[in-house]
């Protein structure tokens, strides 16, 4: 072998170990180094344990020594840190979970286990997974690994950034209105959310309920599509998981070379101003290799997109309301000490709890407290009414819906904290996808002149991951945006 | 029972509302976080545009049904697996400083 | 005639009888060591979701069905926001746009009063954890949290304390009935809000309410709303004005005390929980369940009197508790004297299970030796006491009547050559009192047939050793 052991993607990694042209500790062993390595420039990760991790690989090396086929033993790969490993830290990039360790595995990780893989290390997340950038992470913002100035999005920032500088073959993130897909963009690889219900959620720290989506990011979507493949299916730890078979879209996946008889959806509201001019263009080309690849492109119309952006600003700190008031430092975690018990829970979540979580905890409260509810809470759940009719409308047209994943490139570091409706309004193309419960996949599209990543957004009706995936697949197959990859930064953070 | 909002009834008090969210707020984040809330809410004040009656509201995102499970126990977690992750346990139970009422 | 009129309305929420928690699998009811019955779910971790248990969305439906409810073929859950420590996840997870189950009501009967107490609604939610308050600290056990609970809101339909203790009682009655649950007050598985409000006689409107949280045994209840109803036509008698607020009952002192005001508690923020899809039902499930429904208390009252032809008072008493009115009805069949069997199983059954400390079913006497037994009283062939001294034995180790009576040589003796002789005895031996007997003082008859039973060692029937008396004094 050749190329670096870092350099394997999470399907070739499954191949050379069941060729054990590599073992496992091997390759654990070099992404760890380069962890050690490119860490200081990108803070893409939040905790990895080197006796732990390779432990765990030569582990799948002594079972594959006896015997053991299964087709991904051995292979590592990251964890956004939302996701409760066993015997881990999991704060949810928040001081208010400063010590707790998971004393359960989520639904993923187990499936992931079961299967044979390596957890690796842990990847950075926005606070609670709130935020398009990384910055809102108590333990600082993530690098863009093709610019370290710049922010790698989020919140599935640490898992974009790691599987673009080769840290992971892959890594597993978190979708609530675009967490996978914009880092995924902004870093240049590519990312995959489910349709709602597909992935369980059980063991994924909530931020909003009825949007969170576990999914994977990769360097291809054939390696998506494995991990995907993994992690998916009813759960009866999750009532909200869909009960319908996973198919087997590996095969399919890998065999897509066109997109023959395929009608692809264009939405007029994606193309509008505040769309920058280079991301337009580079998502033109990219539709313009669809309809080369044989597909036929459509018109269609998505109307309530606009209010997409406001609508998510209220369901989901809503939920998150909720489900961040367990964070009170009476079972674990973080607490401040206090005289009495409201002081202590009004300290505890005073420091635990940076800015952002703040925002989006008063925001939500507001929206659900009385004489407030109808006009904000009840009005938004009719908005998304309207949005899955836009879709379900839209795919009475087309098989899948073609756009750009992000309005901008990846912007500085810095460059939106102050203003948080700046910040979300970069979830303009993302978050209808989540308001839909549909599935939505990133692949890389080419870069600007300044050589960020772009990304071409591929929707798929609810359940038609097969579908998104394939188009995805024979995309990536007619080009090469995906193979490009980042010089590794050098030295500390900028 | 004290006013529960500012005089304008559409302007949310974030020092009110982080009270509700038991989250103490210094008069420096309370100003700041007011004004970004402010902002916030008259961007996402433009709901209010669109006409949604005879809309109904999608108040299950999911199309999972009776997900139940039957009435059969399963072991959880070892107690002290459980306290291993408490601030303060005392007498094998989790302890908390004391309730004012 | 008062010039005030109460109001009175009942939030009672009711443990149910399920072998694990409502929204997780732990095993519920686990009381004692602290924290052995906890799980990622009751605990509130990080990720953890919540499951449904169908047993306990079962049985609050049967309670909807027992009271008349309309069950909802589609209801959700949804979220009450509130911060305390026994909560963990600082919400609970309840029911309030769509409960399980709309309307309904529920019969009393106070100083021979029918009444008629309509119920808005039952819903499903989960129980809070138990908490402890030390002087400078409290300490949680998060064993209860999350056991199933069923919450009945009432109309304020109930116009005194013993209106609001008859609805209690009736209620309990049917949920143990039914297996619902075992209504323990000592464990705390009724527990009550109590809302009362008094308005001027004569008048419509309702008056200011104040709610009494949390009260967990049916005399507390009553002196609570006593007190309180009392408080508040004092108030407006003295021209006071009364405020909506929560209050507690302090037992000792025996008053009503305003809880320090929770400042937010009024805002709970229910949303649609989204982790839990919504429960669809279908008519057939719900009319399988029907199905399962016992007869009721009030209509198997109505039934024994009617067909076992027994007085309202022994009624009432065997139907208390649906273990006993089975034992009575499986003696019943096999026995034609319905109002013995009812004496002995209200008299002496009750009476050794008391004893003893048992349910009737550790019981060992059979409803088939119970009806034997009665038979050979009818049939004269043992005397009472002896009966009761067989029953004992019967009730403490089983058997057949018959054999014991032979075993004991407790046969009543109705050979009235046997008890001609035992008369002679006792004349000849007390011939002062038969003397005064013939000398017109009937009373000193029994005297003698005393004798003559203790002559019998008990068998002689009485009834015949009187008649043999009788022949030989006045002979
Ligand atoms: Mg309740
Ligand atoms: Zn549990």
């Amino acid at each position: 072998m050749s190329a670096p052991l870092h350099e394997l993607g999470f399907l070739e990694a499954a191949d050379a170990l069941a060729q054990k042209t590599v073992s496992s500790a091997e390759l654990t062993a070099a992404l760890l180094d380069r962890s050690e390595k490119l860490e200081p420039a990108l803070n893409s990760l939040t905790w990895f344990d080197r006796e732990a991790a390779l432990a765990q690989a030569r582990a799948a090396d002594a079972a594959r020594a006896a015997g053991d086929a299964r087709p991904f033993l051995g292979v590592p790969i990251a964890i956004k840190d939302l996701l409760n490993v066993k015997g881990q830290p999991c704060t949810a990039g928040s001081n208010i979970l400063k010590g707790y360790v998971a004393p359960y595995d989520a639904t993923v990780i187990a499936r992931l286990r079961a299967a044979g893989c390596v957890f690796v290390s842990r990847t950075n997340t926005d606070e609670f997974a709130m935020g398009g950038s990384t910055e809102t992470s108590a333990y600082g913002p993530t690098r863009n690994p093709w610019d370290v100035a710049r922010v790698p999005g989020g919140s599935s920032g640490g898992s974009a950034a790691a599987v673009a500088a080769r840290l992971a073959p892959a890594a597993l993130a978190s979708d609530t209105g675009g967490s996978i897909r914009q880092p995924a963009a902004f870093c240049g690889v590519t990312g995959f959310k489910p349709t709602y219900g597909r992935v369980p959620r059980y063991g994924c720290t909530a931020f909003a309920s009825s949007l969170d989506q576990v999914g994977p990011i990769s360097r291809s979507v054939e390696d998506a599509a494995a991990v995907y493949q993994l992690i998916a299916g009813l759960d009866p730890r999750d009532s909200t998981t869909s009960p319908r078979p996973v198919e087997d879209v590996l095969p399919a996946v890998r065999a897509a070379r066109d997109l023959k008889g395929l009608k692809l959806g264009l939405p007029k509201e994606y193309f509008v101003e505040g769309l920058d001019p280079e991301i337009e263009q580079l998502t033109r080309a990219a539709v313009d290799q669809c309809r080369a690849l044989g597909a036929e492109i459509v018109d269609v119309e998505l109307p309530h997109s606009r209010y997409g952006i406001a609508c998510y600003y209220i369901l989901a700190p809503a939920e998150a309301s909720a489900n961040l008031a367990r964070y009170d430092g009476v079972r674990y975690g973080f607490r401040a000490e206090a005289g009495d018990l409201q002081e202590m829970y009004e300290q505890t979540r005073a420091r635990g709890f940076g800015a952002e979580v703040k925002r989006r905890v008063i925001l939500g409260t507001y929206v659900l407290s009385s004489g407030f509810h109808d006009a904000y809470y009840l009005r938004a759940q009719k908005v998304r009414t309207l949005i899955r009719g836009d879709f379900e409308r839209a795919f009475a047209r087309c098989d899948a819906i073609l756009g750009p994943v992000t309005p901008t490139p990846a912007f500085r570091v810095g460059e939106k904290t102050s203003d948080p409706v700046q910040m979300y309004l970069g979830d303009v193309f993302t978050v209808n996808v989540n308001l839909a419960g549909i599935c939505g996949l990133s692949v890389p599209c080419g870069f600007t002149a300044a050589g960020l990543p772009a990304g071409l957004h591929v929707v798929g009706p609810a359940f038609r991951e097969d579908l998104a995936l394939k188009i995805g697949a024979a995309y990536q197959h007619a080009t090469e945006w995906h193979r490009k990859r980042p010089v590794d930064p050098q030295g500390g953070r900028p | 029972m004290a006013m529960k909002f500012s005089e304008n009834a559409d302007r949310m008090d974030a020092r009110y509302v982080a009270g509700l969210a038991r989250m103490a707020l210094s008069d420096a984040e309370a100003a700041q976080l007011q004004g970004q809330l402010d902002d916030i809410l008259a961007f996402i004040g433009e709901l209010k545009q669109l006409d949604v009656s005879g809309v109904e509201a999608t108040d299950v995102a999911t199309e999972a049904r009776n997900a139940w499970r039957e009435d059969v126990p399963e072991a959880g977690l070892a107690r002290d697996v459980a306290l291993a992750n408490a601030p303060l346990a005392r007498h094998e139970q989790f302890a908390v400083p004391k309730v004012i009422e | 005639m008062s010039d005030y009129v109460p109001s009175i309305g009942l939030e009672v929420h009711v443990q149910l009888k399920t072998r694990t928690k409502m929204f997780c699998a732990c095993p519920a009811h686990e009381e004692g060591t602290p924290n052995v019955a906890v799980c990622p779910v009751c605990l509130g971790l990080p990720g953890a979701l919540p499951t449904m248990n169908r047993e306990a969305i079962r049985k609050t439906v049967k309670v909807g069905l027992m009271i008349g409810s309309e069950i909802s073929l589609r209801s959700t859950f949804d979220r009450k926001n509130y911060f305390y420590p026994d909560m963990p996840k600082n919400f609970q997870i309840s029911q309030q746009a769509a409960p399980l189950c709309i309307g309904g009501s529920v019969e009393i009967e106070v100083g021979g009063q029918k009444k008629t107490i309509r119920v808005n609604h039952i819903h499903q939610e989960e129980d809070a954890a138990k908490i402890t308050h030390l002087e400078n600290s409290s300490e949680i056990d998060y064993n209860r949290a999350s056991t199933p609970l069923m919450e009945l809101v009432t109309e304020p339909d109930m116009s005194s304390p013993d209106e609001a203790i008859a609805f209690l009682t009736a209620l309990k009655e049917m949920l143990v009935y039914a297996g619902i649950s075992d209504c323990n007050l000592e464990l705390g598985h009724v527990r009550c809000d109590v809302n009362s409000s008094v308005r001027p006689a004569g008048t419509d409107k309702l008056g200011v309410k104040c709610e009494i949280k949390n009260m967990n045994t049916f005399k507390g209840i009553h002196r609570a709303l006593e007190y309180e109803l009392e408080r508040q036509m004092e108030t407006l008698r003295a021209g006071g004005k009364l405020t909506q607020e929560t209050r507690r009952w302090d037992d000792v002192a025996g008053v009503t005390l305003p809880m320090r005001s929770k400042e937010y508690a009024h805002d709970y923020r229910y949303f649609p929980e989204p982790d839990l899809p919504p429960v669809t039902l279908d008519a057939a499930t719900v009319e399988a369940w029907r199905a399962e429904l016992p007869e009721l208390p009030a209509a198997k009252r109505a039934r024994f009197i009617r067909d076992y032809g027994l007085p309202e008072y022994d009624a009432g008493v065997l139907t208390a508790d649906p273990a006993i009115a089975g034992y009575f009805e499986a003696t019943a069949q096999k026995s034609q004297n319905f109002k013995a069997v009812s004496n002995w199983v209200m008299g002496e059954l009750l009476r050794a299970l008391g004893e003893k400390g048992e349910t009737i079913a550790d019981a060992k006497i059979a409803p088939e030796a119970l009806a034997a037994l009665i038979a050979l009283v009818d049939a004269k062939t043992i005397n009472m006491p002896a009966a009761k001294e067989v029953f004992q034995i019967l009730f403490d180790r089983g058997g057949e009547p018959a054999a014991i009576v032979k075993e004991k040589g407790l046969a009543q003796v109705s050979d009235t050559g046997a008890i001609d002789g035992f008369a002679e005895q006792a004349i000849a031996a007390n011939e002062k009192v038969a003397a005064e007997f013939r000398g017109g003082k009937e009373a000193a008859l029994m005297f003698l047939v005393g004798q003559v039973m203790k002559l019998s060692r008990g068998k002689a029937n009485p009834q015949l050793a009187a008649d043999a008396l009788r022949r030989k004094l006045q002979g």
